[in-house]
């Protein structure tokens, strides 16, 4: 994910400046802001925003207040991720749900923002809360795009509506008398991608919208988008009076800065974001935990919320022993990786645990080779799992044959353990992510 | 009327909003740090990225300095060289046949469209063209590239969703040999570029076309969109790093036109810019010309 960690990593850097001296100056308050403005505007948020936001962190840090403070690097931190939450817009936005069924929702967004695959997602996401979606197929222009949201629909076992006429408006209508006769309560309406600046296309959606009254009218937005982004949310907003926005490729290493933008320039709030290819890779979008990200403090609610679902809490707790006692084997680092898998995407993972983001490079991580090292772990006797000072060169040899891999990467495997067993043992000497889950009941 | 010219006329649904911002900039009044600033947001503003922009300004202000300009309309052309010069770092060679044309790039970028047009473009040329559906991982993916196939009246060799794209490619290098292909266009999964298992997919798709077809031409482009940010810069470099890039393909330049990432793209890569496309019809993607684009936007 990396989410936004490069920002994050930067700003960190321009920070850990900052917190190593006592007090600050004006001019050196005006210096790190530089940086930040820099690192803002290669995150791709908007060249005002990020003005905008220099300009009021800026005014507050250089008040009295911070100047007296013993910690003044601390609080330069806290000012800028107060306000890039405020930015980013208060609390979590849900979905509204219609008082007269069926909840319509309508999808709208430029060409290759993902859409398809996020109305799929969506109604999977509600089809898990109990809710009763249709699929509406409103995209008549791109090829084989009803084919892509009847594939992405049966993925999510969910039923879609299409009409192989050339008129929109109609099969929206049509798809939501459809709804209501099967008694169907929520409505997704696909559409097609469309330039913001195409006249045509907008007054399609702008009729789609008369005829369909939708509650919401999410705008989906790539989180790669440069500049644009804000003449992209104004002209959605302005045309359609958007209820929000829907942030689409997270996943990728993009910095994200149109997130920043889009909220700053529409005022409507981003409600979920799309974090993956699967059709559960939907998650809703909460800009404290994106501030945060974004300073590299790192999504503990997340990873706290993840590890919830998916750990189980005995194996848990003996791993954190392990790791206590310094006693970390092959079978705790076999069931790390079991762990791992049940909770996601590792690099999802990394980019949530505290002070990983800029040690660990998600880049770096090949899932492949968790495979591999699963099937070495697993050609181990009982025995060498817990004393790896055993394997010697002919076990390797050994675990190599049994594992169908070579000794190059058992041996691989074996720097891999070392190396994790030290971050352990450091981890553990600082505040340690996994004493976090210890404090939770399961 | 050049293409970029056409491109960028009131004429279609398109503006360049550079160039209407940069219509302030160079007024013909007197150059003072505020015209720095004004330009400085003009380029950022069309995703130049701050380092590039940093470099145009610098190398602005010497200039501005050696030849003791004074007035602001007269470092427009300067400016325009700086443009040029930086573009000009990108420009490849003529392209040889038979070839291989991988097309590679993150989803969303109009990958599939843009190879429907480049089928187009080679055929118009007279070239023999085949396309293979490589992209076996999204829904629906080789059924959209089949009707552009269809569109440009060129043949598409392909196969079920989720089989394995190596074969696909495969199947395809046979079918071109039997039947003498000029040009030979694989589509690729659109995948994001920190995935692992997309980067090995392409070495190996590559390996193929290497042992099957060491005499073609063999080119990997990447298709950017040019609503991208600065994160054009991380596709670029990650699909080269691992394939060895040898041409940019630039989509959607319509729209609000911004595309300024492909100063920074010349400025950071040495790889030529091929072809952009610049709106929805099958004969809207075309050979890149850094005179003509830099001309037409200011």
């Amino acid at each position: 994910m990396g989410l936004l960690s490069n920002l994050g990593e930067k700003l960190n850097h321009i920070f850990s400046k900052l917190t190593k001296k006592g007090k600050l100056t004006e001019l050196e308050i005006k210096e790190a802001m530089r940086e930040v403005r820099v690192a803002l505007l290669e995150a791709d948020v908007n060249f005002l925003v990020a003005k905008d936001f220099i300009a009021k962190v800026t005014e507050k840090a250089v008040g009295e207040e911070i100047l007296k403070s013993l910690t003044p690097g601390q609080q330069v931190i806290k000012i800028v991720r107060d306000e890039l939450v405020e930015l980013m817009g208060g609390g979590a936005a849900k979905l509204e749900v219609s008082s007269n069924p069926p909840t319509v929702i309508l999808m709208c967004g430029l060409q290759g923002a993902g859409k398809t695959t996020m109305c799929g997602k969506l109604a999977s996401l509600l089809k898990s809360q109990g809710k009763r979606p249709l699929l509406v197929a409103c995209d008549i222009y791109r090829p084989a795009a009803i084919d892509q949201l009847k594939i992405v629909g049966k993925t999510a076992n969910v039923e879609v509506y299409s009409e192989s006429i050339k008129n929109a408006v109609k099969i929206a209508e049509n798809g939501i008398a459809h709804a209501k006769k099967l008694g169907l309560d929520t409505v997704i309406i696909d559409t097609a991608g469309r330039l913001h600046i195409d006249e045509t296309l907008m007054g399609e959606l702008i009729e789609i919208k008369k005829a369909t009254k939708p509650t919401e009218i999410l705008l989906t937005i790539d989180a790669m988008l440069g500049q644009d982004a804000v003449n992209v949310g104004k002209e959605f907003n302005e045309k359609l009076d958007i209820t929000g926005v829907i942030l689409t490729k997270l996943d990728g290493d993009t910095r994200g800065g149109a997130a920043l933008s889009v909220k700053a320039v529409t005022g409507k709030p981003i409600k979920f974001c799309g974090i993956g290819e699967k059709i559960a890779d939907i998650e809703p979008f909460y800009p404290d935990r994106m501030a945060s990200r974004i300073l590299g403090m790192g999504d503990v609610l997340t990873l706290i919320e993840k590890a919830q679902a998916n750990f189980d809490a005995e194996q848990v707790k003996k791993m954190e022993e392990s790791f206590r006692k310094n006693a970390f084997t092959f079978d705790d680092f076999l069931m790390q990786f079991e762990q791992i898998n049940k909770m996601g995407n590792i690099k999802d993972l990394i980019a949530m645990i505290p002070g990983a983001a800029g040690k660990i490079n998600a880049n770096d991580i090949d899932e492949s080779r968790l495979v591999k090292f699963k099937a070495i772990i697993q050609s181990m006797t009982p025995r060498e799992r817990l004393n790896p000072d055993l394997i010697k060169a002919s076990q390797k040899k050994r675990i190599a044959a049994g594992s169908g891999t070579t000794i190059q990467d058992v041996n691989q495997l074996m720097k891999q353990f070392e190396q994790t067993k030290t971050m352990m043992k450091n981890m553990n000497s600082g505040k340690s992510p996994m004493s976090l889950f210890g404090k939770r009941k399961f | 009327m050049g293409f970029f010219a056409r491109l960028f006329s009131g004429n279609n649904k398109t503006k360049m909003s550079f160039a209407e911002k940069l219509k302030y900039v160079f007024t013909g009044s007197e150059i003072t740090e505020d015209f720095y600033d004004e330009l400085e947001f003009a380029l950022i503003s069309s995703d130049i990225g701050s380092k590039t922009t940093t470099l145009i300004l610098d190398e602005l202000r010497d200039q501005i300095k050696d030849k003791k300009i004074k007035q602001t309309d007269k470092a427009k052309e300067l400016l325009k060289d700086i443009m040029k010069d930086i573009l000009k770092k990108a420009e490849g060679e003529d392209l040889g046949f038979p070839l291989v044309l991988m097309v590679v790039g993150v989803n969303g970028v109009g990958k599939t469209t843009a190879i429907g047009k480049l089928a187009n473009y080679f055929r118009t040329k007279g070239k023999n063209v085949l396309i293979a559906a490589g992209d076996t991982f999204r829904a629906a993916a080789s059924d959209q590239l089949e009707v552009w196939a269809e569109r440009a009246k060129v043949k598409i060799v392909k196969s079920s969703e989720g089989s394995d794209p190596g074969a696909v490619v495969f199947d395809a290098i046979s079918s071109a040999k039997a039947k003498n292909v000029d040009c030979l266009i694989i589509d690729t999964a659109g995948r994001l570029h920190n995935k692992t298992n997309l980067m090995e997919e392409l070495k190996k798709i590559s390996r193929i076309v290497e042992r099957e077809m060491p005499n073609a031409e063999f080119h990997k482009a990447i298709v950017v969109d040019a609503t991208t940010g600065q994160n054009a810069l991380s596709q670029v470099e990650q699909f080269n790093e691992a394939v060895g890039l040898s041409d940019l393909v630039i989509t959607k330049l319509d729209g609000t036109a911004k595309g300024g990432f492909l100063l920074s793209l010349a400025n950071e890569f040495n790889i030529p810019v091929r072809f952009v496309g610049v709106g929805e019809t099958i004969d809207d993607l075309l050979p890149f010309n850094a005179d003509e684009f830099v001309d037409s936007i200011i």
